[in-house]
C-alpha cells in the first residue's frame, strides 16, 4: 500500500495520455455490464425456473393444443402434486399485435404453481372469483396506465367468440409482482380466466396449450416426466414434459446463439482495448527508463520493479473497469423504467462482477507484462546512459 | 495559393513521419476498424434479415387472412370461404381457366439444428397446385416436386441447410406419420426458403386440421385501382371477414420487431465503442504533435501558418481513419458476409432463416463512422499543434 503515491504518480506522469486512456477502457466497461445484462435477460427464463416444475406440451409442436381432460390423468402420476394450465390467448391490444403475453388460466390452479408471483390474497380470491376476471403484471399496469377495476378491451387474433368476434373484454381484478428481478419478467403477462374465456370461445372448447406440473422430489423429475408421457402415448394426443429449466433453455436456443454473437463483440472490444492501452502503457515506460534506473539504483530489486509496472497495469485497468460497471449498473434501472415492459428488467449479476475482474487481471497481464520484463531486463548503466 | 503550398509541404512531412510513429498510429487504425467491423457486421445481419423479408411477395399478390390477424399462424379461413375466396373475379387465371391462387395452411414442426438436439419451429406448409403458379419464382433445385396424396414434402434451400435430416431421400416423423423429403427448392432467397411444403389436403389430414389458415392469390389487376377493386369486393361480401394485404406489405411487418432490435444493438454498441475509439485517436494525435513539437515550432518560426498546421494534423487523423474504416470494412466483408443463420421471428413464432448481408451502403456508413471518429479526435490536438508558443516549443526540445 505504501507504494500506492508511486504507482500514482507513475500513472499520472502524463495527464492527457492517462484520462483519455482511462475513458476508453471505461467506454469498453460500460458496454460489457450493458451487454452482459441483456444476454442475462435473455437467459434469465432459464435461472427463475423452479426445479420442482415440469411443463407437458403437445408432443409435436408447441402450438397444439391439449385436451383438458389430460388434467386428471397427469394428477395420478406418482409423484404429481399439483398440475395447472394454460393458454395462449394472441392479444392484440391498442391494435398492436402481441403487445404483452395472455394467458387463459384456472386461476388458484395456477397461483399456487408460481409462488413467486406475490398478490394480495382479497385480489386472489377476486381473481378466483369473477368471470371474466383477469389480472396483469405490475410493470404492464404501469406501462398503460391502468387502474385495478376498469375492464380491459383486449382482442384476440386467435379466438373469435361464439358470435365471431375477436373483441374480448375483461375486468381486471388485481396486480401481480415478484421480489425478484429475473422472476420479475415471467409477470409482464395478463392472466384471464378460463372458465369465462373456455364458455364464451367459439372453437377449441375443452382443450388447452400447456400443463404446468409440480413434483414432490426434483430428482426424480425426469422419470416422472416419462411417467406422465407414457399414458398418452400413442392417444391422439401425445405430450412430451420437461423440466422448466430444460424447456427455457431450448426455447432461448431458438432465438439463436445470442451469447456466441455478444462473446465476439465483445471480444472485437477489448481486443481493441488491449491494442490501444498497451501501447499507451509501453510508451509510457519507454519514456521512464531512466526513473526506473534511478529506482533500481536506490536498491529496488528486479522483482519489484517488474511488480510496480504490473501494478500501475492493473491500477489503470481496474480503476476504469469498476467505474464502468459501476455506471452500467447505475444506469440499468433508469433504462429499464425507460423501456418499460417490452424487454425483460436489465441488471449486473454477481456472475458478471466476477467475469469483469477476470477480463480487468488478464488484461493487465497482457498489457503490463512486456514493459514490465523490459523494466526487469534493464540494466542500469545502459539505462542511465541512455542506451536503450 | 500559398496555404494550399504550405498544407500540401507539412501534411507530405507528417505523413512520410508516419513509420517512425507507428506504434500509436496502428492504434487508431485498430480502434477505428474495430468499431467499423462491429458496426457492420451487426447492420450487416439486420439488412439480411429484412432483405430475405422484402424479397418475399410480389405487388401483384395478395394474401388473405383473417380479418384482425397479422400472420397467418393466428389466422383462419374456413374450407367453404377459402374455396369461393380463390374463385373471385378479381383473381387471376392461367390460360386454361384455373384460377391462380393457393389455399394454404401453416403448421409447425420441430427439427433440430444440424448438431443440435432442441427443438425448432420449422413452418410446415401445405399448398394446393396452382402454388407452383402463383409463385412462379419457385423452383426445384434437387430432386423432384412432391406428388399429390401421398406423405412427400420438398424442403426450402435454406431450411434444408439449417436444420438436421432434410437432404433428398430422408425420411422424417412427424405425427404418427413418415414423411419423405423428395426435392429442395429455391424461391429468390426469401422466407418461403425457410419452410417446409407438401399437399395441402395431406397435411390437413395428417396434423387433423379442420381449416385453412390464408389463400394467396394473383390479382387479375395488379394495379393500386385493381387492389383496391378487390378489397372492395371482399368487404362487401357478407360471407367473408378477411382481409387482403398487398405481400409486400405483409411481409415488411413480419420482419419490423426483429430488425428493430437487430439495428438498435448494432448502433448502440458501435456507438459506444466510437466513444471509445474516439479517445484513442485524440490519444494518438496528441501524441503525434508531442513527439514533432520542434518541427512544427521550427516551421512556424520560417513562416508557415497555424492553419497549415491545423489542417495538416487533421490530413493525418483522416488518412489513419481512412485506412481503419477500409481495415474494418474489409474485416466484416471477409467474415460476415453470406454467413447464415437462423432465428426466431417473433411476428410469426416460426424461424427464418437468412443470410448476413454486406451492402455497399453499409460499407459508405461505416466508412462515414470511421471519418466522424478521426476528425473528432484530430481537431483538439490540431488546434493544441496550431496554438503552441513557438519560443516554448523551441526551448523543449
Amino acid at each position: 500500500m505504501g507504494y500506492l503515491p508511486l504507482l500514482w504518480a507513475g500513472l499520472f506522469r502524463k495527464k492527457t495520455r492517462t484520462v483519455l486512456t482511462l475513458l476508453s477502457v471505461f467506454v469498453a466497461f460500460l458496454l460489457f455490464g450493458l451487454m452482459q445484462a441483456v444476454t442475462t435477460a435473455f437467459e434469465s427464463g432459464a435461472d427463475s425456473a423452479d426445479a420442482k416444475r415440469l411443463l407437458t406440451i403437445a408432443r409435436y409442436s408447441i402450438i397444439e393444443l391439449l385436451p383438458l381432460a389430460h388434467l386428471r390423468q397427469i394428477e395420478q402420476v406418482p409423484g404429481v402434486v399439483g398440475v395447472a394450465h394454460a393458454e395462449w390467448f394472441g392479444a392484440k391490444y391498442q391494435n398492436e399485435s402481441n403487445a404483452f403475453p395472455v394467458f387463459a388460466v384456472d386461476p388458484g390452479r395456477y397461483l399456487d404453481m408460481y409462488p413467486e408471483f406475490l398478490i394480495a390474497p382479497a385480489e386472489r380470491e377476486a381473481f378466483a372469483r369473477t368471470h371474466a376476471g383477469a389480472v396483469a403484471g405490475v410493470r404492464l399496469v404501469q406501462r398503460y396506465g391502468w387502474k385495478v377495476g376498469q375492464k380491459l378491451p383486449i382482442s384476440s387474433e386467435i379466438h373469435p367468440r361464439a358470435d365471431g368476434s375477436l373483441a374480448w373484454e375483461f375486468d381486471l381484478v388485481g396486480t401481480i409482482d415478484a421480489e425478484d428481478p429475473a422472476v420479475r419478467a415471467n409477470t409482464d403477462v395478463v392472466l384471464i380466466n378460463v372458465a369465462h374465456f373456455d364458455e364464451a370461445r367459439r372453437l377449441g372448447k375443452g382443450r388447452t396449450g400447456w400443463y404446468v406440473v409440480r413434483i414432490d422430489d426434483s430428482s426424480r423429475a425426469r422419470a416422472i416426466a416419462a411417467d406422465i408421457d407414457r399414458r398418452f402415448q400413442n392417444s391422439p394426443d401425445e405430450t412430451k414434459t420437461q423440466p422448466e429449466k430444460e424447456f427455457a433453455v431450448g426455447f432461448a436456443k431458438q432465438i439463436g446463439d445470442l451469447g456466441a454473437l455478444v462473446t465476439r463483440i465483445l471480444a472485437a472490444v477489448f481486443f481493441t482495448i488491449l491494442i490501444m492501452t498497451g501501447n499507451t502503457m509501453a510508451q509510457s515506460v519507454r519514456e521512464r527508463i531512466p526513473e526506473l534506473a534511478i529506482l533500481k539504483t536506490l536498491g529496488f530489486s528486479d522483482g519489484k520493479v517488474t511488480a510496480l509496472v504490473l501494478a500501475e497495469a492493473l491500477l489503470l485497468l481496474a480503476l476504469a473497469g469498476a467505474l464502468g460497471m459501476l455506471v452500467a449498473a447505475g444506469a440499468l434501472p433508469a433504462l429499464n423504467r425507460a423501456i418499460g415492459s417490452r424487454f425483460p428488467p436489465l441488471y449486473v449479476t454477481a456472475g458478471t462482477w466476477i467475469a469483469g475482474t477476470g477480463i480487468v487481471l488478464a488484461l493487465a497481464l497482457a498489457i503490463g507484462l512486456p514493459p514490465a520484463l523490459r523494466a526487469r531486463r534493464l540494466r542500469i548503466v545502459d539505462a542511465l546512459a541512455g542506451h536503450r | 495559393m500559398q496555404a494550399l503550398h504550405q498544407i500540401a509541404g507539412i501534411t507530405l512531412l507528417n505523413l512520410r513521419t508516419l513509420p517512425q510513429r507507428l506504434g500509436t498510429s496502428l492504434v487508431v487504425v485498430v480502434g477505428i476498424a474495430g468499431v467499423v467491423g462491429v458496426l457492420v457486421s451487426v447492420l450487416a445481419m439486420s439488412e439480411g434479415f429484412r432483405y430475405t423479408l422484402a424479397s418475399t411477395g410480389r405487388p401483384d399478390r395478395v394474401i388473405l387472412l383473417r380479418a384482425g390477424s397479422d400472420a397467418e399462424l393466428s389466422s383462419g379461413v374456413p374450407r367453404d370461404a377459402a374455396t369461393l375466396l380463390a374463385t373471385l373475379p378479381g383473381v387471376a387465371r392461367d390460360p386454361s381457366g384455373r384460377p391462380l391462387a393457393s389455399v394454404e395452411l401453416v403448421v409447425m414442426v420441430d427439427l433440430p439444428r444440424r448438431g443440435e438436439t432442441e427443438p425448432n419451429n420449422v413452418p410446415f406448409r401445405g399448398i394446393q397446385p396452382a402454388a407452383f403458379d402463383v409463385r412462379d419464382e419457385v423452383r426445384i433445385v434437387e430432386g423432384r416436386p412432391f406428388q399429390r396424396g401421398l406423405r412427400e414434402v420438398i424442403v426450402g434451400r435454406k431450411a434444408a441447410r439449417e436444420f438436421a435430416g432434410l437432404a433428398v431421400g430422408s425420411r422424417i416423423g412427424f405425427r404418427d406419420s413418415d414423411w419423405t423429403v423428395v426435392g429442395h427448392f429455391a424461391s429468390n432467397g426469401d422466407v418461403h426458403e425457410s419452410e417446409i411444403w407438401s399437399d395441402a389436403e395431406v397435411t390437413m389430414s395428417a396434423f387433423r386440421r379442420e381449416g385453412y389458415q390464408s389463400v394467396t392469390a394473383r390479382l387479375a389487376d395488379g394495379s393500386r385501382a385493381g387492389l383496391r377493386a378487390f378489397r372492395d369486393s371482399i368487404g362487401r361480401d357478407p360471407r367473408f371477414s378477411i382481409t387482403a394485404l398487398p405481400e409486400p406489405e405483409y411481409y415488411a411487418k413480419q420482419a419490423a420487431v426483429l430488425s428493430t432490435l437487430i439495428n438498435v444493438l448494432g448502433y448502440t454498441v458501435a456507438g459506444f465503442m466510437a466513444i471509445g475509439a474516439t479517445f484513442g485517436a485524440l490519444n494518438c494525435m496528441y501524441s503525434a504533435i508531442a513527439s514533432r513539437q520542434v518541427e512544427i515550432a521550427t516551421l512556424r518560426a520560417i513562416g508557415f501558418g497555424a492553419l497549415p498546421v491545423v489542417v495538416s494534423v487533421m490530413i493525418e487523423a483522416v488518412v489513419l481513419a481512412i485506412v481503419g474504416g477500409a481495415a474494418g470494412g474489409a474485416l466484416a466483408y471477409l467474415y460476415c458476409d453470406g454467413f447464415s443463420l437462423s432465428t426466431l421471428n417473433f411476428n410469426t413464432f416460426s424461424q427464418v432463416a437468412f443470410d448476413f448481408r454486406v451492402t455497399p451502403g453499409l460499407l459508405t456508413q461505416g466508412f462515414a463512422w470511421a471519418l466522424g471518429i478521426g476528425l473528432a479526435g484530430g481537431i483538439l490536438p490540431a488546434v493544441r499543434a496550431a496554438r503552441l508558443p513557438v519560443t516554448v516549443a523551441l526551448r523543449a526540445g
